[in-house]
């Protein structure tokens, strides 16, 4: 497959499709962004799709609480996303994305699609934006993640990230069957509090997969580190040469393409 | 969303006896009917309505007011004014046209594509001029002291929707916003309902922060400035950058366009708003006068929009803001004429009398011209989007404003009368210099603690606490952010935007900067120098992260107090007129711009009390080349450190002389000759990737700057005050370090550029100075020779970043 195809999903107050649709194409691929009303009349078919991604915003603005209202009208489509993700298809949910697949109980992964964990406000209170380190976790098996250093940087912009879990025992789950994709780092690398750790989540949490490693929620936006010049110090030249958040969003692409 | 109502049959209200009431009885109406229409204008409207030989309706005159109002009308500025000044008087017929209309015509910028007329100024942009740039800066002052949060969002939203009304409509890449407010930690003796300045920077904080955040515009390039003068009555300046085909800025109504409204439902919040901006806040409920925003409904609109432009699907629009429907149909008939049917307007509340409908200002409306035949495809892509449109009119060639309220005659009126029917009153003005009262010897605070009184002072101290709280990324263009350096936290001059989610073309590298200039202390000693100051400093925050300023634009927002006062009206000239001296004097156009007048309020014993006179000039220039932009940050040690400018002794108006209590000295003047000639110069070595990192010198002058580039790149430096290029001999090692002479920057250059650089800033005031050093510390060598001053930088940037409110 030369060219695989893209759905970014759109819905009132999303905010980030066309730079996330933009880096696509420049990967090559065909990006689409699709607005939720097309998936209601049954004009789209996710199927039709290699990749989905939820990008980040304020979906409906954010009311009851982030993604919870567009979770809600995910969770009708919610075979076909499970189809999707049972075929090996990569989706990305993109800050409030990865909200949408939390609260839809797409990830941490169930086969019931309950969901078991949540995000609430950040603990220092407000809104926030600032690129923070993460640290990979090489023994988590996605795709997402070939050819990248175990830290890199990514920029976080949001108010309610922080991540809760129903009980430790879903922590030791998430660990043990290595979900636990990216983690909130100190810049050598360490575990470490606000604001190294941006919102406060459990265990420094920043990115979840499922098992299988093709479905990725992430709070970091990747589509806002696409050129090295996207870093707050590119103009120090003394970074990596690499623009991590392209090389996620190749990894899927190439992923496609076989 | 809102529940829409059904339409009302409210009966068309006439004012019976308003033809033969007398001077007393009218202007006692007009006070009760918040139209702020003065004693010789209300007059006029009833020798409009005598000659018609009829009374008019109630919506008639809403109409007059709203389109007369200060809001819409700029009187002070457009009225003639007896100007005086010492012994000489001059009749100044149209203070805009002589002043800042007169100096942009006179630059003759042929990437100019729209000044003035449209809802914003608009400059060509992108690598083949195939775009363009709407650029917008206003104020949203009365409506913020009263309900600060409130008054944010619909100040915020409304310049977007004028960037998104800018010609056919702008994708917005970026939010601005500049507050001023009196000092939340000191304590001030407020009038009973005057919210407390913590309480009013908090409220606008979170109402820029939510409302822009919900847009999806990056909030950056902003700006906090802290006097007591504000504590009554704060300003808010709120910006917009869109980024729009360059086909499409040209927009023309044709007669047989249908009037279609877009977006939100039309309620009675916001009655008043415009003629409101033209009375003094005196403590009385004005509630009615504020609207609500909703960011997702404006967002809707937005989408619907750009996507109604990209398909051509109309010839002209215009934001429903300060008026309503009123201003907005009205400025839009212009020349034409327009035939309203008022009650199919959609309605959200039920006992509204058909002139509230027509002068609401209910937030995230716009108003289309829509060829019949585009009619169907245009309600879906609106529709699509769930945004409510409805025709509610067309528009005729008739020359006339006619608007049916269920068939009975609501208002006709001739747009003749409206724009030209508002009797011209010359206004007094005077202005008398302040006294300039004698400097005092300078007071022997070490070099040291004057140097972290300034690095914690309230205008200079790190804002990282509040430009977190505003997503300045969304879009994926923020190229050079607002913080900057090692740790993300240095004071930048100036944010590049790379509006790649406007263009959606990747390959093409071009973006630009926003700076701003705002120096209310030096016009409280000369108003005039004021306006050259904040057009240099704008200037200069743009040029330090790599903008061509030869393709620069200013946009210019005063905000004054009472211009019925002769002492007010006189230092608002002499600023318009520093304003046109710096336009032509720097050779850069005017684009456009907006007055807040009558921004004085009473105090807690009564006394009338004004705002310092403000100008705020913006600037907007592109970066031809974002990969070649600039940061303030030191990059590395033995680099050679240039200042560029002369330093004279310019204590008037300083930081230094606040923090230590000193009054008087002259405030700087700008050499406009050199400072451009040394601004082109130093472009000229960034564009080849010859400087290393460049930071203006403004408040706190040449030490506070060193510090700042220090500590944020973590390294050192040292400067010998001997090598400095000074103006004339200057002996003391205060003046030197502290003064504010403007026009200068420090720039680092690294070894192996320096011979390249030398040759670019051959024949312009740029000299080597010091050098950067590995070891954190600031290094001064006095005239003498010897070590004047040797500190660690850390201790400097911790007062630097204190938390004014957490």
């Amino acid at each position: 497959m030369k060219s695989p195809k893209v759905l970014i999903l759109s819905a009132p107050g999303t905010n980030c499709a066309v730079e996330t649709s933009n880096a696509f194409a420049e990967l090559g691929a065909k990006p689409e962004i699709v607005s939720l009303r097309l998936f209601k009349e049954k004009r789209v078919r996710l199927l039709d799709y290699d990749i989905f991604i939820l990008p980040g915003g304020f979906s409906y603005g954010d009311e009851i609480s982030a993604g919870r209202i567009l979770a809600a009208q995910v969770k009708i489509h919610i075979a076909d996303i499970k189809n999707f993700i049972r075929m090996g298809r990569p989706v990305i949910g993109i800050c409030n994305g990865f909200q949408v697949l939390v609260k839809a109980g797409i990830l941490p992964f169930s086969p019931s699609c309950e969901q078991s964990a949540s995000f609430v406000a950040n603990d220092s209170g407000r809104f926030e934006d600032r690129w923070v380190h993460l640290r990979i976790n090489t023994q988590n098996p996605s795709l997402f993640f070939k050819g990248l250093p175990e830290m890199i940087e990514l920029p976080v912009a949001h108010g309610e990230g922080k991540l809760v879990l129903r009980s430790p025992k879903q922590l030791e789950d998430l660990k043990r069957n290595r979900s636990i994709a990216m983690q909130y780092v100190s810049d050598d690398g360490k575990i470490a509090p606000y604001p190294a750790n941006p919102n406060g989540s459990v265990f420094n949490i920043a990115a979840l997969t499922n098992p299988d490693g093709n479905c990725l929620g992430m709070m970091p936006h990747p589509e806002r580190y696409t050129k090295i010049h996207h870093h707050p110090n590119w103009t120090r030249q003394t970074f990596q040469k690499q623009a991590f958040g392209m090389a996620i969003l190749k990894n899927a692409v190439d992923y496609c393409r076989g | 969303m809102t529940e829409k109502i059904e339409n009302p049959t409210l009966p068309v209200q006439v004012l019976s006896d308003f033809n033969s009431l007398g001077i007393k009885e009218l202007k006692n109406l007009s006070a009760q009917n918040l139209w702020s229409l003065n004693e010789k204008e209300i007059l006029a409207v009833q020798a409009y309505f005598r000659s018609l030989k009829r009374n008019p309706t109630r919506a008639e005159i809403e109409t007059v007011a709203q389109s007369w109002s200060e809001h819409c009308r700029h009187k002070t500025f457009k009225s003639p004014i007896r100007y005086q000044e010492g012994s000489k008087t001059v009749l100044i017929k149209n203070l805009f046209e002589e002043t800042i209309a007169r100096a942009t015509r006179q630059t003759k910028k042929p990437w100019c594509l729209s000044v003035f007329k449209d809802n914003a100024g608009i400059v060509s942009f992108g690598k083949k001029g195939q775009w363009a740039l709407a650029f917008k800066v206003e104020t949203h002052n009365h409506p913020c002291a009263i309900e600060p949060k409130g008054g944010a969002e619909t100040g915020l939203g409304g310049v977007i929707r004028d960037v998104l009304a800018a010609g056919l409509g702008a994708k917005p890449v970026l939010s601005t916003d500049i507050f001023c407010v009196a000092p939340p930690d000191k304590k001030l003796s407020l009038p009973p309902k005057a919210l407390s300045p913590e309480r009013i920077l908090r409220g606008l904080i979170a109402g820029v922060r939510d409302y822009g955040n919900r847009m999806g515009i990056p909030t950056a390039a902003g700006g906090l400035y802290f006097d007591e003068g504000y504590a009554l009555n704060p300003l808010v300046f709120v910006g917009s950058v869109g980024v729009l085909p360059a086909k499409a800025v040209k927009k023309e109504i044709r007669p047989g366009d249908l009037i279609v409204v877009a977006g939100g439902l039309t309620g009675k919040d916001g009655l008043h708003g415009a003629t409101f901006s033209s009375a003094n806040l005196n403590g009385d409920d004005h509630s009615t006068a504020v609207q609500i925003g909703h960011p997702l409904n404006e967002k809707r609109v937005m989408e619907a929009l750009l996507n109604a432009r990209d398909k051509k699907l109309y010839h002209s629009v215009t934001d429903c803001g300060a008026g309503g429907l009123s201003s907005a149909i009205t400025e839009m008939a212009d020349i034409v004429g327009a035939r309203v049917q008022l009650e199919k307007e959609s309605l959200k509340a039920s006992d509204m009398e058909p002139w509230e409908i027509w002068v609401s200002e209910s937030q995230e409306r716009m108003v289309f011209a829509v060829p019949p035949s585009n009619l169907k495809a245009f309600e879906k892509v609106f529709a699509d989007e769930g945004v409510e449109s409805r025709v509610v009119g067309e528009f005729v060639k008739t020359g006339r404003i006619e608007v049916l309220w269920n068939g009975r005659p609501l208002i006709n009126l001739s747009l003749k009368f409206i724009s030209n029917g508002i009797p011209v009153e010359e206004k007094k003005a005077v202005y008398i210099p302040p006294k300039g009262n004698e400097s005092r010897a300078l007071p022997k605070k070490s070099l040291a603690e004057n140097l972290k009184n300034i690095l914690s002072h309230l205008n200079v101290c790190s804002r990282e606490w509040l430009i977190r709280q505003y997503d300045h990324e969304v879009q994926g263009g923020t190229v050079i952010k607002p913080l900057q350096g090692t740790r993300h936290d240095g004071p930048g001059d100036a944010s590049v935007i790379w509006p790649q989610a406007a263009t959606k073309d990747v390959s093409d590298l071009s973006g630009f900067a926003v700076g701003h200039g705002l120096n209310p202390a030096s016009g409280k000693l000369d108003p005039y120098q004021m306006a050259w100051l904040c057009a240099d400093e704008a200037l200069r925050n743009i040029l330090c992260v790599g903008a061509d300023i030869s393709r620069a634009a200013f946009l210019d927002n005063f905000c004054w107090g009472n211009p019925e006062n002769p002492q007010v009206l006189g230092s608002l000239v002499k600023a318009a007129m520093g304003c046109r001296d710096a336009s032509l004097g720097f050779q850069i156009p005017f684009i456009s711009g907006k007055d807040s007048l009558y921004n004085e309020s009473k105090d807690a014993s009564g006394k009338m009390v004004s705002i310092p006179g403000t100008l705020l000039i913006s600037a907007i220039a592109p970066v031809p080349n974002i990969e070649k932009a600039v940061t303030m940050d030191m990059k590395g040690p033995g680099n050679s450190l240039y200042l560029v400018g002369q330093t004279g002794e310019d204590m008037g108006g300083s930081l230094y002389h606040e923090i230590n209590g000193l009054a008087g000295g002259a405030v700087p003047r700008v050499d406009a000759r050199c400072a451009r000639r040394n601004f082109a110069a130093v472009y000229q070595a960034m564009s080849k990737g010859l400087v290393a990192s460049a930071h203006d010198l403004s408040e706190g002058g040449l030490l506070t700057a060193v510090a700042e580039m220090a500590f944020s790149g973590e390294f050192g430096a040292m400067i010998d005050l001997d090598a400095l290029p000074k103006q004339k001999p200057i002996y003391s090692a205060e003046v030197l370090l502290f003064s504010e002479t403007p026009s200068r920057i420090l720039l680092e250059v690294k070894p192996e550029h320096e011979a390249a650089f030398l040759k670019c800033v051959k024949g312009s005031c740029v000299k080597r100075v010091g050098s950067s050093i590995a070891n954190p510390i600031i290094k001064i060598i006095g005239l003498d020779g010897l070590v004047l001053f040797e500190e660690s930088t850390a201790p400097f940037k911790a007062a630097w970043q204190r938390t004014v409110l957490s």
